[in-house]
């Protein structure tokens, strides 16, 4: 077994409105910045022993699948790095 | 009426499951409150998922609750046809837990909105709207910070031709518009059914205008569904 880090980044699917992230985009903007579009996302680091990080990463879909992400309103992608 | 035994599942954090148990009981059921963790009942003749804060809303509103093994004793009954009612939370719980399609996300404002708003009856044909015309226009409470109805534009089309919206925000003269939507839900939905007709959700809190001591009644014609 080897340790891994998966990375699941949850988003708000393409179309979706994201109040909290034209918020923040507005509040860069009041600070002065110059932007286009903001869009947020959440992160999860799962550490864990798998066999193989195609094997990590399978089980971090499952994990995004059952809860991580709504597939109504998200999409996820995976990043799998062994551990240091 | 003959007793009508109503569990009202308490997660961690709900905080309308008393209400609820007050208005069903006024209304001639027998409501009991059941903490998630003890299992359903057996002989329970309905479900009510309440409102609040299950979880503290981590992750998604509803996302955790969804989750707990109580959920799916409450899909197995549903399935058996025991009527299931979600509402606020326990609608964010409905939809996270699939027994009912969509989510209910962040408010358009991106704020918390406590507030009275009006409700379009889209379909008197289900026991929850039954009491009810269609086109007629109740006024319900609203509390919630992710009540904004998402689902993808195809899957609304479909519900809409299944007549599987209950309610619509509107304005007091029943006209839905930009307007007249709280939190920006898609087509102004504030409740849908499940695949059958006898499981629901819903934003607005029928429990809260219940008790004519508090006012406003028109909520009992939605609670008076576990009669039928």
């Amino acid at each position: 077994m080897t340790a891994f880090t998966a990375t699941v980044t949850v988003r708000l699917k393409r179309g979706v409105l994201d109040p909290e992230a034209e918020t923040t985009q507005r509040s860069l903007e009041r600070l002065g910045f110059d932007l286009n579009d903001l869009r947020s996302a959440d992160v999860f680091e799962l550490d864990l022993d798998a066999d193989s990080a195609d094997d990590a990463a399978e089980r971090a879909e499952e994990m995004a699948e059952r809860l991580l992400a709504n597939p109504t309103i998200h999409d996820y992608d995976i990043e799998v790095t062994e551990a240091e | 009426m003959a007793r009508v035994t109503i569990a009202v599942i308490q997660f961690g954090g709900s905080n309308c499951d008393r209400d609820a148990v007050q208005a069903l009981g006024s209304l001639g059921f027998d409501a009991e409150l059941v903490w998630h963790e003890d299992g359903l009942p057996a002989d329970v003749d309905g479900v009510v998922l309440p409102g609040g804060f299950s979880y503290g809303d981590y992750l998604r509103a509803g996302a955790m609750a969804a989750r707990s093994p109580i959920m799916a004793e409450v899909r197995e009954a549903a399935s058996e046809g025991t009527p299931v009612l979600g509402i606020c939370n326990g609608a964010q719980i409905g939809c996270e837990s699939s027994l009912t399609p969509g989510a209910f996300t962040t408010n358009e404002s991106a704020r918390f909105q406590c507030e009275h708003v009006y409700l379009r009856v889209e379909n008197a044909d289900t026991p929850w709207t039954s009491q009810y015309e269609e086109g007629d226009v109740v006024e319900l409470p609203i509390a919630h910070g992710e009540g904004r109805y998402e689902i993808s534009d195809d899957r609304l089309d479909e519900l809409e031709a299944e007549d599987r919206i209950l309610f619509r925000y509107c304005d007091e003269d029943g006209t839905v518009s930009p307007e007249a939507n709280p939190n920006g839900s898609k087509h102004s939905v504030a409740g849908v059914t499940g695949d059958a007709e006898h499981v629901a959700v819903m934003m607005p809190h029928p429990e809260r205008a219940t008790l004519s001591d508090l006012g406003r009644t028109d909520g009992r014609g939605v609670l008076t569904g576990f009669a039928d």
